[in-house]
């Protein structure tokens, strides 16, 4: 008998949520950072700017911080692969008579979902609160918002397997991912706006995936962007590509350790 | 026409030449043996033997230096998919995901085996029953003891009925207790279900109890291959050991030689060591010799030779060294936890 790649990517989504929703801990940590980062950077530093007129600050980082919630929780994502190679679960995987895209493949969908709860919870809060006034919000944006969220975390999970395929200790991931995570959130716009920054930061910060989804889903909910809304869609899709074919490609270069 | 169709389903696995290297280190080297269809077939050595390692490309893990590998006629290399398909395994080290239930494990292991959901909710339930784990299942694995999961790997390694079930190192840091329940599980599933196994292990009393054919495996090589019986006959019969005063030993084996009960007589610290075909038939003649010679015996013992004898009559070493049984406690200590 064999699994076909349907039954495989449903069968690991479903790992993955299953181990989500046990684990109370993880499901209250995916929301609390995130709001108190809102709580106090958006009230505080908020008091001392405005962004223009009718936009207050608190507005203006609400889609910055579902986008850092998604940032951290998708790219540790690779943590749980570091621990499949290191509990053995991964050569359960890789004996199963499966297609090797089948196992990345759900992996990404978990894990994506399971990124996904946490972030629609912080959305939905952002709106409820009025942070972001819902006479603002629009259908089409919130629509837009999601697709735009659903390519982030898809990006960043499939980041967080390519590195964890390279590695075979949660330290080391750690250490990598620290590394990362930080320039990523702090160039993606989520807490400034880039149009005033110099152009070298504005040059580096172009290559940082994270942007182009704020920036995306800043647009698509307030109504103000960088970029036109169309194109940073566009651009999300080709980064989400580019990074799921490049999981898909470790995957089947690993080894079970 | 039938002749060759019979002659191809007539072995479970066929390996020939089969090499792992590891950079300048060779793990595995030129191995060949056939395992036929519905035995239980071991690979029996210390370790670091190269019985992990075979396992591993048998089973498509990793892939081989050299040489090649079929099972049921699907090369090991290049028929992954039709391998993978075909067999079950049970890893050394444990493979299931402690944060899931022992049914959720089976349950996902039946979806990537592309098991429908009806079938998969009975055989789920069939295989609980076999390895008694019904009243656990819905609590989480890492709550499980170590024979708790030991058993649910049995149970998710067959559960998709493979051909062929691989059992690396099956008992490994169980308690004696355990360990044989494991082994009566191990021996229906051969006889009942009617599933080719290999095994490997470095309990010489495992390969013993369970195997039909056992091949030895020292530093990467097969160094003798056949059943328990005649690996055991091959040491020339049993011992019989005979506790005797130093001043009797020359005059008895003068005796014993003359008798022509044997002519492998050695003597020990405590008396003379005497292999013979049949201990028990030869023990009256050897008693009688020493009745004539007016030999006190102090105590006669009669020793089918073990494994363990064999594999040190073959290296020169016994199997279990420090190396050995320091694993053997790690093992144990992980699964205690
Ligand atoms: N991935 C690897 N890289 C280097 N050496 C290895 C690797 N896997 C196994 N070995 C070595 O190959 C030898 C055989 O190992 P293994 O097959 O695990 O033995 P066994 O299972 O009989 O105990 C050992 O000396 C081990 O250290
Ligand atoms: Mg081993």
């Amino acid at each position: 008998m064999m699994g076909s790649i349907t039954g495989t990517i449903y069968a690991l989504w479903l790992r993955e949520v299953t181990r989500f929703l046990r684990s109370k801990a993880r499901v209250l940590g995916a929301g609390g950072s995130p709001l108190l980062w809102l709580a106090t950077f958006g009230v505080g530093i908020g008091s001392l700017i405005t962004i223009s007129k009718g936009t207050s600050y608190l507005d203006f980082i609400a889609p910055g911080i579902v986008g850092m919630t998604l940032l951290f929780s998708s790219i540790f994502a690779g943590v749980n692969v570091i621990w499949d190679k290191q509990f053995g679960f991964m050569k359960e995987m890789l004996v199963a008579p499966v297609p090797r895209a089948g196992i990345v493949l759900g992996k990404i969908a978990g894990s994506t979902t399971v990124s996904m709860i946490s972030a629609l919870v912080i959305l939905v809060l952002v709106i409820a609160v009025g942070i972001i006034p819902l006479s603002q919000v629009t259908a089409i944006g919130v629509v837009l918002a999601i697709i735009m969220m659903l390519m982030i975390s898809a990006s960043f999970v499939s980041l967080g397997l390519i590195i964890a395929s390279l590695i075979n200790n949660i330290e080391g991931f750690q250490v990598i991912i620290n590394f990362l995570i930080l320039p990523v959130f702090f160039l993606s716009g989520a807490l400034f706006p880039m149009n005033n920054v110099p152009l070298w930061l504005r040059g580096i910060a172009a290559i940082d995936p994270l942007q182009y989804g704020v920036d995306g889903m800043r647009g698509a909910l307030i109504g103000i962007s960088t970029y036109p809304v169309y194109m940073d869609l566009g651009i999300m899709l080709a980064i989400m590509a580019a990074l799921v074919l490049i999981a898909d490609i470790m995957f089947r270069r690993m080894q079970a350790k | 026409m039938h002749g060759v169709l019979t002659k191809q389903t007539a072995n479970a696995i066929e390996v020939k030449g089969l090499t792992k290297r590891f950079g300048g280190f060779t793990a595995v080297d030129k191995i060949s043996f056939d395992v036929r269809d519905g035995e239980i077939f071991g690979l029996l050595g210390p370790n670091g033997a190269g019985k992990t390692t075979t396992i591993s490309m048998l089973s498509t893990i990793i892939s081989q230096t050299s040489g090649s590998a079929h099972i049921y006629g699907h090369d090991a290399f290049t028929e992954k998919d039709a391998v993978r398909a075909s067999i079950g395994i049970v890893f050394q080290d444990p493979s299931l995901d402690d944060e899931l239930t022992g049914r959720e494990n089976l349950d996902l292991h039946g979806r990537l085996y592309g098991m429908p959901d009806r079938e998969r909710k009975e055989v789920i339930g069939k295989v609980l029953r076999l390895v008694e784990l019904e009243d656990k299942a819905g609590a989480q694995v890492k709550g499980y003891s170590g024979g708790m999961k030991r058993r649910l790997e049995i149970a998710r390694g067959f559960m998709h009925k493979p051909k062929v079930l691989f059992l690396d190192e099956p008992t490994i840091g169980l308690d004696p207790q355990t360990r044989r329940r494991l082994w009566d599980y191990i021996h229906d599933l051969n006889r009942k279900e009617h599933v080719t196994i290999i095994l490997t292990t470095h309990y010489m009393e495992e390969a013993d109890a369970l195997c039909d054919r056992i091949a030895i495996i020292d530093h990467g090589k097969i160094i003798k291959l056949d059943t328990p019986d005649r690996l055991k006959d091959s040491l020339g019969g049993d011992l019989v050991r005979l506790g005797v005063e130093k001043r009797g030993r020359a005059r008895l084996i003068a005796s014993i030689r003359k008798a022509k009960i044997s002519k492998r007589i050695r003597e020990t610290d405590e008396g003379i060591d005497i292999t013979v075909a049949n201990g028990g038939r030869s023990l009256p003649g050897i008693m009688d010799a020493a009745k004539a010679t007016k030999v006190h015996v102090d105590y006669a013992t009669v020793k089918r030779p073990t494994l363990e004898d064999v594999f040190i009559n073959l290296t020169g070493k016994q199997i279990r060294e420090e190396a050995g049984a320091a694993g053997g406690l790690r093992g144990l200590m992980l699964r205690r936890r």
